[in-house]
């Protein structure tokens, strides 16, 4: 990891800070303080090694689930059976890529290298959200993930909001913003199809089917499998455990489920009237440590794709900075130039 | 061989009237393609009428050491406020 020696974007180290004659305890007492406080930690602050490499991980890890979450989508851009349609996944994609951006741009402000991480991912040295690792046969797969993944990524994403780190907090503000539109564009799109044909309506169940349980992993392992939880919450970190969360997905899913006319495939599913919850199945664990592990359905597919894109676009990265370059050179001539004019004159 | 794009901090100006505000960075070969950079990650939305952009390494920032008191200058002179003054109740529009 390089720290950079830039402005906004600076990070203050630990060494920097007992250079000044500060001694740990003390920094660390001002950043207990601080997150006791319900204020966010800054980029130039100081923090623990441990807080500054969780959040490196974790902005790393949903960075990437952004950028990877693109593919499973991006393949429908082409074969959309509308124009609108077309124009609104195109968007949608488009808002993905953004959102692994101001991810990126959220994780240099700790110290990481944009380069590196980009290495991290296409050479499987960091992960990303194992939904992505599942494929997309039909068009009824894009309504289902703008429901269902998009959704879920709302209740994830909602707290994190509120994260003690400024730059993620801030950059969670701006996805959540833009999250709305990709559920909601989903949901319609499912419902557009609940209102056709059989076949198609055969095909949102299909869809329902298949996803259902690989979005309910989406909040990770179950609380008591889920070692560095407590260590988050209590950063601020994270402000919710997993099953909060996905018990969140399942009560807010339910009702949507209803409505749209589908069989979430859960025969434990029931309103628990004492608990003011639904009641749900367990999903495969199993399963979400195979694909985690590199074993989905599609998890070389998408890194393999991801690193071509790099590869591929490596000459064009190249270009630019020799382009920019050269005019920088002809800028700096030019003013030379006149400076020799003008004292001639 | 790849020498990275060097990092630019974004402002944008939400409205008129308003002034530049802090967004975020981004990666760019040069000042106009960090421009455009800028106007497609941070204004998908109209969120923008005009955009800053600026290499992070030309941004001198003050830190948040409290062996320097940077800020105690301002700390301490309450008569910099309105409130410091004892005015009658009735005079009228101050
Ligand atoms: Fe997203
Ligand atoms: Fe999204």
């Amino acid at each position: 990891m390089v720290g950079r020696e830039v402005g906004v974007s600076m990070t203050s180290t630990g060494t920097e800070a007992s250079a000044a004659g500060w001694d740990e305890a003390r920094l660390s007492e001002q950043f207990d303080a601080t997150i006791a406080k319900d204020q966010r930690i800054e980029p130039r602050d100081w923090m623990p090694d441990g807080y500054r490499r969780t959040l490196i991980r974790q902005i790393a890890q949903h960075a990437h689930s952004e950028i990877i979450g693109m593919q499973p989508e991006g393949d429908w851009i082409t074969r959309a059976p509308s124009l609108r349609r077309k124009a609104i996944l195109f968007a949608k994609v488009q808002d993905e890529a953004g959102h692994g951006l101001y991810l990126y741009s959220a994780a240099e402000t700790l110290g990481a290298d944009r380069a590196e991480l980009t290495d991290a991912l296409i050479e499987g040295r960091q992960k990303y959200s194992s939904i992505f690792n599942y494929p997309t046969p039909t068009f009824a797969d894009v309504g289902v993930i703008g429901w269902f993944v998009d959704g879920a990524a709302i209740c994830n994403q909602v707290p994190l909001c509120r994260c003690s780190y400024g730059p993620y907090a801030r950059a969670m503000v701006r996805v959540c913003k833009e999250e709305s539109f990709h559920q909601r564009q989903g949901y319609e799109l499912l419902l557009t199809m609940m209102r056709g044909t059989d076949g198609q309506r055969a095909m949102v169940q299909d869809a329902v089917d298949r996803w259902w349980w690989p979005s309910l992993m989406m909040f990770g392992p179950p609380d008591d499998d889920s070692p560095n939880s407590a260590r988050s919450m209590a950063w601020k970190i994270k402000r919710h455990s997993n099953d909060e969360l996905r018990q969140r997905f399942v009560d807010m899913t339910v009702p949507q489920a209803e409505k749209l006319g589908v069989t979430l495939p859960d025969p434990e599913l029931s309103w628990n009237e004492e608990r003011g919850h639904h009641d749900f199945g367990t999903p495969d664990w199993s399963e979400l440590q195979r694909v985690i592990s590199g074993d989905g359905p599609r998890n070389v597919e998408r890194v393999s794709r991801r690193r071509a894109a790099h590869e591929e676009g490596a000459w064009v990265r190249e270009a630019a900075t020799a382009h920019a370059a050269k005019q920088a050179a002809r800028t700096q001539e030019t003013a030379r130039t006149q400076k020799t004019e003008g004292a001639a004159a | 061989m790849t020498q990275e794009w060097p990092l630019y901090e974004v402002f944008v100006r939400g409205k008129r009237g308003l002034n530049h505000v802090h967004v975020g960075s981004l990666h760019a070969a040069d000042d106009a393609m960090a421009l455009t950079h800028a106007r497609d990650l941070y204004t998908r939305r109209n969120e923008g009428v005009s955009i800053w952009v600026v290499r992070s390494e030309h941004i001198a920032a003050s830190t948040r050491d409290e062996k320097d008191p940077f800020f105690a200058p301002s700390a301490d002179k309450v008569y910099r406020h309105p409130t410091f003054y004892d005015i009658p109740d009735d005079v009228p529009h101050i």
